[in-house]
């Protein structure tokens, strides 16, 4: 059965899917633009959770119908957004006094590095992208849980590396990284591989990383439901 | 509150050099016609304190276009490449600041306090230069704050006596910096008569507002 669904998902949706399994009832969580956002998608409303908008609101939901957006409605990457029910609009004030005051449960973002120490670099390129960190180093500094969702690879090369090489975001282990071959989790001694996606070897993650792993004798594969 | 202004009128509020702060993010809830008023004067050298400098065209981005800028203060300019490249050229200097902090200098900088001390961003690029403080075993940065000369604001509604009230995810820095310049010109959707606005309603108290946007012809 899994066989069939790996030929089928696209990488991007299975990250998203095995990244919505961490989000706890009754969470408070913010969703980085891109690929993170995805991960809304496969957290049931009953689930009770609460996403948050830095540009100012908790309770964002799905994209409104066409032609009913409201122009004052938006996410943080400035796309239609709706509001569920019990949603609050608040200032960006407000809104950071939440990321940095320990009341954000979790934050998922995108990464381009992720090292041996759980350091994340996911803002800028020198002399390529200098996009600005908006609110990423606020979310990697102050979220009880950081998250990196992100293809393992970005064009053929490994992101999870021995040591960033680019500017780091925060100087702030994160919590889990979840890719579309393997789920690792940063501890006090270095990376641990925990779970393989559905269909690919410890061998092909192990390839597909210039870190060092931490493998155990057996590592299950990821359980998406 | 000194009454309604004209949009073209309340741009030349805002000379050459002076410090703008700017409300919205992406343009949500940007001053839109104070900031389209301002690019057409010709403006010169102003430095630019606001979220993002939004997009070609949209918002904080036509002040951009028209080489009105000096200086920007902000959490984002990806979304501008006009800015990126006016950047690279040495046309604009851009700072960048993360978005929790810029809003938090300019809080305090609204509200008489000397500075902000966060953890956001130590060890990475953004500490250089800046003072490390250790309170109860914490590191912070130390922060300074932000003013204006001027602050353009965009609300939903003001009243006549410049009560403002914001929508959604239009408040965003608009609250904030209304507490934080000389001069508050404030750009309302809607304006309507006092009472209209319920006291629990008004975000930014009328008393904060120097001059509005009166509607357009």
């Amino acid at each position: 059965m899994n066989e069939v669904i790996v030929v089928t998902m696209d990488p991007k949706d299975l990250i998203a899917r095995r990244v919505a399994q961490e989000i706890r009832p009754g969470m408070l969580v913010n969703l980085g633009i891109g690929l993170p956002s995805i991960v809304a998608n496969y957290v049931p409303a009953e689930r009770g959770v609460f996403f948050q908008a830095e540009n100012g609101i908790i309770g964002l939901g799905a994209r409104p119908p066409e032609g009913m957006e409201e122009t004052d409605l938006t996410d943080a990457g400035g796309g239609f957004i709706t509001a569920v029910p019990g949603a609050a609009s608040i200032d960006s004030a407000m809104s950071f006094g939440l990321i940095r005051g320990g009341h954000l449960d979790m934050t998922v973002l995108g990464g381009l590095e992720v090292d041996e120490r759980g350091y994340l670099a996911n803002w800028m390129i020198p002399g390529k992208m200098v996009p600005g960190m908006g609110g990423a180093m606020d979310l990697v500094a102050g979220a009880r849980s950081v998250v990196v969702a992100m293809q393992h690879l970005g064009r053929g090369v490994p992101k999870v590396v021995p040591f960033c090489t680019l500017p780091l975001t925060a100087t702030r282990r994160v919590n889990l990284i979840v890719t579309d071959l393997a789920v690792i989790r940063p501890e006090d001694d270095g990376l641990h591989l925990l779970e393989r996606a559905p269909g690919v070897s410890v061998e092909t993650i192990l390839a597909s990383t210039s870190a060092k792993l931490h493998v155990s004798a057996d590592v299950p594969e990821m359980m998406l439901h | 509150m000194k009454g309604a202004l004209k949009v073209e009128d309340a741009a030349t509020l805002v000379p050459d050099g002076a410090t703008v702060l700017i409300g919205g993010f992406m343009g949500v809830g940007s001053p839109h016609r104070m900031i389209a008023a301002i690019a057409a004067l010709g403006v010169k050298g102003l430095t630019i304190v606001a979220n993002d400098t939004a997009k070609p065209g949209l918002g904080i981005g036509k002040l951009i276009s028209a080489g009105a800028v000096a200086r920007v203060i902000t959490s984002h300019i990806g979304l501008n490449p006009e800015t990126q490249k006016k950047m690279i050229a040495g046309e604009i200097e851009v700072e960048l600041v993360p978005q929790g902090r810029l809003v938090e200098r300019i809080r305090a900088g609204g509200v008489g306090l000397g500075g902000v001390l966060t953890a956001t961003g130590i060890g990475t690029e953004v500490e250089t230069g800046k003072q490390l403080v250790e309170v109860d075993g914490r590191r912070f940065l130390v922060e300074r704050p932000i003013r204006g000369d001027v602050a353009l604001i965009g609300a939903r509604q003001a009243d006549y006596n410049g009560n403002l009230e914001y929508w959604l995810t239009a408040h965003n820095f608009n609250p904030i910096m209304a507490m934080a310049a000389d001069t508050v010109i404030a750009e309302a959707e809607h304006i309507v008569p006092v009472g209209v606005i319920p006291p629990d309603a008004v975000k930014t108290p009328g008393v904060l507002v120097d001059h509005l946007i009166g509607r357009a012809a």
